[in-house]
């Protein structure tokens, strides 16, 4: 016997259920049963964004809120220049991304595509805020390397105001409802990445430290949809 | 576990029939306490019983993971204490062996484990008693001096005892009560525990004796005669001169005895 | 490494560790009750997740069997293989061949306590692959070549002195040759030499927290980033699990991730959680071309139906240790164990059996506060109570101790032998102890007199004293 055979055979032996079980499961599995909720994010959606944002500045992100898209570069360049950073960014080549005028800041230098050892400041869209903790949630994708979330030292994250959500169940729920659209109903991206503050540890003497291998600051746009 | 109903059932001239469970440690090592039980419950209006049957709730079998000698004295206790309509405790761990352990640990037996959930569910630890059930809210006693509770866990986890001993406490006249720094942590006592891995035992009670000492009392109390002789025991060894007692003892304003652990007066 | 046998002895050692005793302080003030407790507080509805977690826990494990099966074939559907190994030296093979296979000579490992359990690094070094621990805690043990001293926490008996001396002893390679003292200087050098280690490896070797059977996902919480990097650089990435790590939905994920950071460090939400589906997609641009999981039994789907069945709700976060006075006293090492505290006495002697682990569920004093915190509510109390009725029934308790409790409770169901053999022990020692109030020395009883005195008894029998003054009179 095979050790999977074993050991569902076993499990299946000692549970002693009936023969029901599978409807039981599989209707299970298909209701998305919610548990209790935080109370806190049931807000108006200008509030949940307040909330994503004061919740991100908590654990150490810092939050710049722009009109649209047409203020990124701008924002971008503030931020690098405040914190000593070198103007060469490598850009999601997401279709988000796309309508940012990065050329109106000649200064930068921006290239699309997959982050290497030597870029130290990505900038990638988001799937979606999650006003409950301030958490940006990502999602992989041809346009979206996991990488650029995690290689580089500095993480610039572009998220529209109306990508903030709730809770956690807010954002699976779009998930869903966006593979559905796209003729993907059930799939998953490779890698879904909750993103709350940056890189962080304690494993030494117990003393909190950024940038443990992930980046050492994450800076979220939060871009209005005033996109005129 | 099996829901525990609470059964108050007051007789009709309102008084409670209580069934004192002295406890095997109050009558071995330290008898004010269960005078000064007898004494706060009387006072509280409470007729009191004291069945000679009685030996020892059975924890220490229980805990050794001897079950058939446990249930044994679960038996031989449900059975001394039918009738009454409370069962207390001067000791959150031996009242949450009552309340807690025994229909668990008599859940399958036909005959008495409805007996033994009906027990449970008259069963109390002391102070929660006089505050809880007889509505007790002011005591006639006085202590000069500073107190520190601690917190027994049994009391705390088992049998829902934070506040009550609280409340009696700071209303004896002159006793200021101070909150210890991690009260919620144990004392290290945990029956034979204390003595088959002593070093770790007395490790625990390091720990607790320097965060009562921390507050500067005068007296330890609480509500559990294990840790209470775990806490004096350590202290005493330690030279603390922090007097240890039960907190019964304070509120029924019997305190003319030498603390727990502590020399008789004519030695001083 | 198992040294479970050795406990008393390994605890009296770790007692008189001052180093170790400096450190234990600071992670008991630490994560001992004020930063869960803080956590706690914010979350108005952290009772109700709770119970809804332990309730998700309770369901998987009930229909464990069937959702096993949904996950696997949702794994298969989205490009991955799943393995199933009943033993360690199972599960040891088939990552060694998971390896060969892609001819890795370095692996990177993220934190996964089955590594550890089945002892894959030493395996994998014997077999000429070099395994890189990329979670901080494991990798400054792994230089320090022990064992770690919690799940959740692995190197939070080293002080930094101590981490900066295996630095610098390690590190020299690097050509950094200068030995650091401050933390953030460590944390900065072990990122720079652990930053080339994720882009060399063939294969990145993870944990997973959960694995979600709607999708066929599995489930990482980190608050490094070193998880990420292990499983999406190289070219395969091995999960390795166990059969309970199952949880129906995305949704019941969700729940549970919302306790388990709360609990574990007191943080709202791990920095990194991460859901990984399969390989990566064919119009991806990073990840890895290979998604295996390997499920390994290792003794837990016994558990399932026994009277440890709760234990399987487990979910690892570590805040069981944080709160036990005994963890707290003799850290982790001394358990001589993978998992330690009050989760690794219950697991532990269910997983390798009683003869050689009976101390874990004996050295508790049953304070409960391990149940009081833990997010899925398991009675663990109970099922230490339980394991020491299966250690005295296996007769694996010492004779002296069993007839204690045989002698006292034979006398304990006899009131009125139990009358006099009391009046008999206070008799004793107040002889012993005469006008002292105290006893120094006790025979029998060196674990508790050789640290604390023993209060002597007031004078006589309560019920003496009762019956003498008019029995019945109220």
């Amino acid at each position: 016997m095979s050790a999977r055979d074993a050991i569902l055979g076993r499990i299946r032996g000692n549970l002693g259920r009936d023969g029901t079980g599978e409807s039981t499961a599989d209707e299970r599995l298909a209701r998305h049963q919610v548990g209790p909720r935080p109370k806190r994010t049931e807000l108006s959606h200008p509030d949940q964004v307040d909330l994503f944002s004061t919740m991100a500045e908590e654990v150490d992100a810092t939050v710049a809120r722009v009109r649209n898209l047409g203020e990124v570069p701008e924002a971008v360049v503030e931020y690098l220049i405040a914190h000593n950073l070198p103007a060469r960014l490598v850009v999601a080549p997401d279709g988000r991304l796309d309508d940012v005028p990065w050329e109106s800041k000649p200064t930068l230098e921006v290239h699309r595509g997959v982050a290497d050892e030597t870029d130290a400041v990505s900038v990638t869209p988001a799937f979606a805020g999650i006003a409950e903790t301030g958490t940006v949630m990502a999602t992989s994708g041809k346009g979206t390397p996991t990488t650029l979330n995690f290689l580089p030292e500095t993480h610039v994250i572009v998220l529209r105001e109306r990508e903030v959500v709730g809770t956690y169940e807010d954002g699976w729920r779009r998930l869903r409802e966006q593979a559905a659209a796209s003729g993907r109903a059930g799939t998953m991206p490779r890698t879904v990445n909750f993103i709350t503050g940056p890189s962080r540890t304690a494993d030494i003497a117990m003393t909190l430290y950024l940038g443990a291998h992930g980046p050492r600051r994450l800076h979220i746009i939060l871009v209005g949809d005033d996109d005129g | 576990m099996p829901s525990i109903p609470d059964t108050a059932d007051p007789r009709r001239d309102g008084t409670r029939r209580v069934g004192l469970f002295v406890t095997c440690l109050v009558d071995l090592f330290r008898p004010t306490v269960g005078f000064a039980a007898v004494k706060l419950l009387k006072h509280a209006g409470c007729v009191v019983e004291i069945p000679a049957t009685q030996t020892c709730c059975g924890q220490p079998a229980y805990n050794s993971g001897a079950r058939s000698e446990a249930q044994a004295i679960a038996r031989q206790v449900v059975a001394a204490f039918d009738g009454f309509d409370w069962v207390v405790a001067p000791s959150g761990s031996c009242a949450g062996m009552l309340h807690r352990h025994y229909p668990d640990l008599l859940s399958d037996d036909a005959e008495w484990g409805p007996r033994a959930v009906a027990l449970a569910g008259r069963a109390r630890e002391l102070m929660s008693f006089l505050v809880d059930v007889c509505g007790v809210t002011s005591v006639e006693a006085s202590f000069r001096g500073i107190a520190a509770y601690h917190d027994s866990c049994s009391s705390l986890r088992e049998m829902g005892v934070r506040d009550q001993p609280r409340e009696l406490l700071t209303g004896i006249s002159g006793l200021e009560l101070r909150e210890v720094p991690e009260a919620e942590a144990c004392c290290g006592f945990g029956g034979s525990f204390s003595v088959k891995y002593g070093p770790i035992s007395t490790d625990i009670v390091s720990r607790k004796t320097d965060a009562l000492a921390s507050v500067k009392p005068d007296m330890v109390v609480g509500g559990d005669l294990g840790c209470l002789m775990n806490i004096a025991g350590k202290m005493r060894r330690d030279g603390t001169g922090i007097a240890v007692r039960h907190a019964a003892e304070l509120l029924a304003d019997m305190t003319e005895d030498a603390a727990i652990g502590a020399p008789e007066r004519a030695e001083v | 490494m198992q040294t479970s046998q050795a406990f008393r002895e390994n605890a009296v050692r770790a007692i008189a560790d001052d180093e170790l005793r400096a450190a234990l302080d600071k992670v008991r003030q630490g994560f001992g009750g004020a930063r869960r407790q803080a956590a706690v507080d914010r979350l108005p509805e952290f009772e109700a997740l709770r119970d809804a977690a332990r309730d998700i826990k309770n369901h998987a494990i009930a229909f464990l069997d069937i959702y096993l099966e949904r996950f696997e074939q949702r794994v298969v559907e989205s490009g991955g293989v799943v393995h199933w190994c009943e033993t360690p030296g199972e599960a040891r093979d088939l990552v060694l061949r998971l390896c060969k296979e892609v001819d890795a000579r370095t692996v990177t490992k993220g934190k996964t306590m089955i590594a550890e359990e089945i002892g894959l690094n030493p395996f994998l070094e014997s077999h000429g692959i070099a395994p890189i621990e990329t979670d901080l805690g494991e990798y400054i043990i792994q230089l320090a070549d022990e064992p770690p001293s919690h799940i959740i926490a692995p190197a939070i008996h080293k002080t930094k002195d101590q981490v900066a001396d295996l630095f610098h002893e390690h590190h020299q390679q690097y050509g950094k040759t200068q030995r650091l003292d401050d933390p953030g200087k460590l944390v900065d050098e072990a990122r720079q030499v652990l930053r080339r280690k994720y882009i060399e490896a063939d294969v990145g070797i993870t944990g997973a927290n959960f694995l979600v059977a709607e999708t066929g996902s599995t489930v990482i919480v980190t608050n490094e980033g070193n998880g990420d990097l292990t499983q999406t650089l190289p070219k395969r990435h091995i999960v390795l699990a166990t059969p309970e790590k199952i949880v129906p939905t995305l949704e019941d994920a969700t729940t549970l991730l919302r306790v388990l950071a709360r609990s574990a460090t007191g943080q709202e939400f791990s920095v990194y959680t991460t859901f990984s589906t399969g390989p990566r997609r064919p119009d991806d641009l990073d990840g890895p071309e290979g998604f295996h999981v390997i499920i390994l039994d290792n003794g837990r789907s016994r558990l399932v139906g026994s009277p440890f069945q709760d234990m399987l709700r487990c979910i690892k976060c570590g805040t069981c240790l944080f709160h036990c006075p005994v963890y707290a006293s003799i850290g982790g090492h001394a358990y001589g164990s993978v998992y330690q505290g009050p989760m690794g006495a219950v697991l532990t002697p269910n997983l390798i059996g009683l003869p050689t682990t009976r101390h874990l569920p004996n050295a508790s004093s049953l304070c409960g506060r391990c149940e009081a915190v833990c997010p899925v509510r398991i009675p663990i109390p109970r099922m230490l109570r339980h394991l020491r009725e299966k250690g005295l029934g296996e007769r694996l308790v010492p004779l002296r101790e069993r007839w204690a409790v045989a002698a006292w409770a034979w006398i304990a169901q006899r009131p009125r032998v139990y009358r006099l053999w009391a009046r008999f022990l206070v008799g004793v020692l107040r002889t012993i102890a005469g006008r002292s109030g105290r006893v120094r020395r006790l025979p029998l009883s060196r674990g508790w007199t050789g640290g604390r005195d023993f209060p002597a008894p007031q004078g006589e029998t309560f019920m003496d004293l009762w019956r003498r003054a008019g029995r019945g009179k109220t």
